[in-house]
């Protein structure tokens, strides 16, 4: 799960990591009223969504006055904010943050995350902050400094010392960035962070640590002991179709082809994408109804899976394991007919109870295509859209 | 022979006492696996699944008084990890974790003390192991396996299924199916199960299956290209799958440049291992491969 930047800050000042001052802002009005709160000089006025790239995409902007302030205000509350993590269609803003300016002497990154091929934390820090990490990482690996953590004792004080050393720190900024960076890890395990990266984290003229930038990542596996953290959810960040299916216990990312499908398991059901597009077709949706598909499943998969208008066939792959394939053959005739369903629906069935469920499916009124074997459930979900 | 497990693991069963623990020791039982005990705080000697296996309030009790040596866990996530130590610490040499949905946090010290007791965990958040006809620990369908020389390591429970309804199809048998987990941190890696069947002598061929995030399918080709003398057949699902969208399991997302489906494909083939493009070759790759 994701958070906004300004709830991001409002954790990390929890848990003393020193931040500008700011204030979040849902409307026009709301962030006049900020700016004139924060009696700063400089004001930094940014769009709050979830993707990356804000500044470039034009989402971020420093105001030297007021006429300044309001001006980026009223441009960029409601703008669509397209940049290269929003995808062509962009996203509206509808939440503002107004942050006092900070007189910078040098930028930095710093972030933890899960190493998983050592199967630990590591901290990285570079002085190459403000920029794309990434671009880093591959043309000049050797500015990023990584630590990793051993879970068992913790963040020692030699490592911070090596992170605050690699960054040429000296004097106070060495020691409040040992203090900070301890502060962030202390921040990343209280709140079963997957991701927590400050970029960039600025060193002011009078040698003070201030994070600039917050980007959280949670562990979805952990949110039941961090209800905080789950009252940050901003849904309007999210797909609803995407939303709705997890009320149901379903798990769907809608993607941009034509053929819908209803798998039971995650590998299956990316297996099953991917022998769409083999066939010579484009998948609709990853859809995974779990280990426990029963009729109702498979009419709100169904559901779910037609709200895309562009869905023009739909297959449905089942390997019965736990899940009894005569149940998922009962929920198709069901849901086919009261859904009345007007695109054809090719069915693959195996495993526990795959003959009663195909003998359920030739007895009745519906029609349903059947398929024998992934490829041939392929090769006729592809087939139907063309004739 | 087999891997992992076999008809002498003596089975406790974390979690009996719950509606998934019940359901699947009676599937287990049936299947012939010697299940000699199980765990659920606070329900000490009672006894479960029909009557049938004695309750004990702690893993250290069960283990003196039933002599396990592998266990399986039914409990949920937020109790997960502690089973896992409980075990760990108790002794138990097998410890498959069924359970889906284990925090990372927790998961990174679990990884610890697995490794610091030298317990073989595997999972979480996995369908477990079976070797054909003699002990299934876990939700596999057994029904669908037939014994014989192939082994099979996936990281997903329902393809791993279709892979062994394929092999079934085309004449082969299995020693013994690994699920070990989508999730980012599991116990045992495939790296780990190719050691195992290589070092088995009834296994002859095996098919690997993995999926896009990470990096376990490519150490587990590195290393077989340098030690493997068994043919080994390769799929990887998520070829379709976009950057940066968790595609149900945990662990699989394409983060980086070479964990998506094509350059692990690659790397796969580089090392030796025939890779079917098409989730519907498995089967047939493998079978030519034994010929």
């Amino acid at each position: 799960m994701k958070i906004h930047e300004y709830q991001g800050k409002e954790i990390f000042k929890n848990h003393n990591i020193p931040t500008p001052n700011g204030i979040p802002a849902f409307s026009v009005e709301e962030a006049l009223e900020a700016y004139y709160s924060l009696k700063s000089d400089i004001v930094a006025v940014k769009a709050q969504i979830h993707a990356g790239g804000r500044g470039k995409g034009g989402g971020v902007k420093i105001a030297k006055n007021k006429d300044e302030a309001e001006k980026h205000i009223k441009n960029i509350f409601g703008m669509n904010l397209i940049t290269h993590q929003t995808g062509e269609e962009g996203k509206k803003v509808e939440r503002l943050y107004l942050e006092g300016g900070v007189d910078i002497k040098s930028e930095f990154y710093a972030a933890i995350t899960l190493d998983r091929s050592k199967e630990m934390d590591v901290f990285m820090v570079s002085t190459e902050g403000g920029v794309e990490i990434e671009k880093v990482a591959s043309e000049t690996p050797e500015k990023i400094i990584k630590i990793w953590i051993d879970p068992l004792v913790g963040m020692k004080s030699f490592q911070l010392r090596k992170l605050a050393k690699g960054l040429g720190l000296g004097g106070n900024a060495f020691k409040e960035a040992c203090f900070t960076f301890s502060k962030m890890y202390e921040c990343y395990q209280k709140t079963d962070a997957s991701i927590l990266e400050i970029n960039p984290l600025v060193i002011t003229r009078n040698d003070k640590i201030i994070a600039l930038d917050s980007k959280f990542n949670f562990d979805s596996n952990a949110l039941f002991r961090q209800k905080e953290i789950l009252g940050m959810r901003d849904f309007t960040e999210e797909d609803e179709m995407e939303i709705e299916a997890s009320n149901f216990n379903l798990n769907y990312i809608k993607l941009d082809g034509n053929v819908g499908c209803m798998v039971n398991g995650a590998g299956l059901a990316m297996a099953t994408m991917d022998i769409i597009k083999l066939a010579g077709g484009e998948p609709a949706n990853f859809l995974d109804v779990g280990g426990t598909a029963s009729a109702e499943t498979v009419k709100n998969g169904f559901r779910i899976i037609l709200a895309d208008e562009n869905v023009k066939s739909i297959l449905i792959n089942i390997f019965g394991g736990i899940v009894r394939c005569d149940r998922v053959a009962r929920g198709v005739v069901q849901s086919v007919e009261e859904l009345g369903l007007n695109v054809p629906v090719i069915v693959r069935l195996n495993g526990t109870n795959a003959e009663e469920a195909k003998e359920i499916l030739s007895n009745s009124d519906v029609s349903v295509i059947a398929a024998s074997g992934m490829k041939d459930a392929a090769e006729k979900a592809v087939k139907a859209i063309k004739n | 022979m087999s891997i992992l497990v076999n008809k002498n693991s003596r089975v406790i069963v974390q979690g009996i006492t719950g509606s998934e623990g019940d359901f699947h020791s009676k599937q287990m039982l049936e299947y012939g696996t010697n299940i000699v005990g199980g765990v659920t705080p606070g329900k000490g000697g009672q006894y479960a699944v029909d009557e049938k296996i004695r309750v004990f309030d702690s893993v250290e009790e069960s283990v003196d008084q039933t002599n396990a040596d592998t266990s399986i866990i039914f409990v949920p996530p937020p109790f997960a990890a502690d089973a896992i130590i409980e075990a760990s610490y108790a002794g138990v040499e097998i410890v498959v974790c069924i359970t889906e949905g284990v925090p990372l946090h927790d998961m990174i010290k679990v990884k610890q003390v697995t490794n610091k007791n030298g317990t073989r965990l595997i999972g979480p958040n996995c369908p477990g192991i079976i070797t054909v006809d003699e002990c299934k620990l876990g939700i596999m369908p057994g029904f669908i396996c037939k014994k014989g020389s192939i082994g099979v390591v996936s990281k997903s429970g329902t393809l791993t299924y279709e892979a062994i309804d394929q092999l079934v199809n085309v004449g082969l048998g299995q020693t013994t199916a690994v699920g070990i987990g989508g999730d980012p941190i599991i116990g045992t890696t495939m790296r780990d199960c190719l050691e195992l069947f290589e070092k088995d002598p009834d296994t002859e061929g095996v098919v690997i299956i993995g999926e896009i995030g990470g990096q376990m399918e490519i150490e587990a080709a590195n290393w077989a290209k340098d030690n493997m003398s068994k043919p080994i057949a390769g799929f990887i699902a998520g070829q379709t799958a976009p950057p940066g969208k968790r595609m149900g399991h945990a662990g699989a997302i394409v983060s980086g440049g070479n964990d998506t489906a094509e350059a692990k494909m690659k790397v796969l083939s580089d090392c030796g291992i025939s890779v079917s493009e098409s989730v519907a070759d498995i089967g047939r790759i493998m079978k030519s491969l034994m010929n």
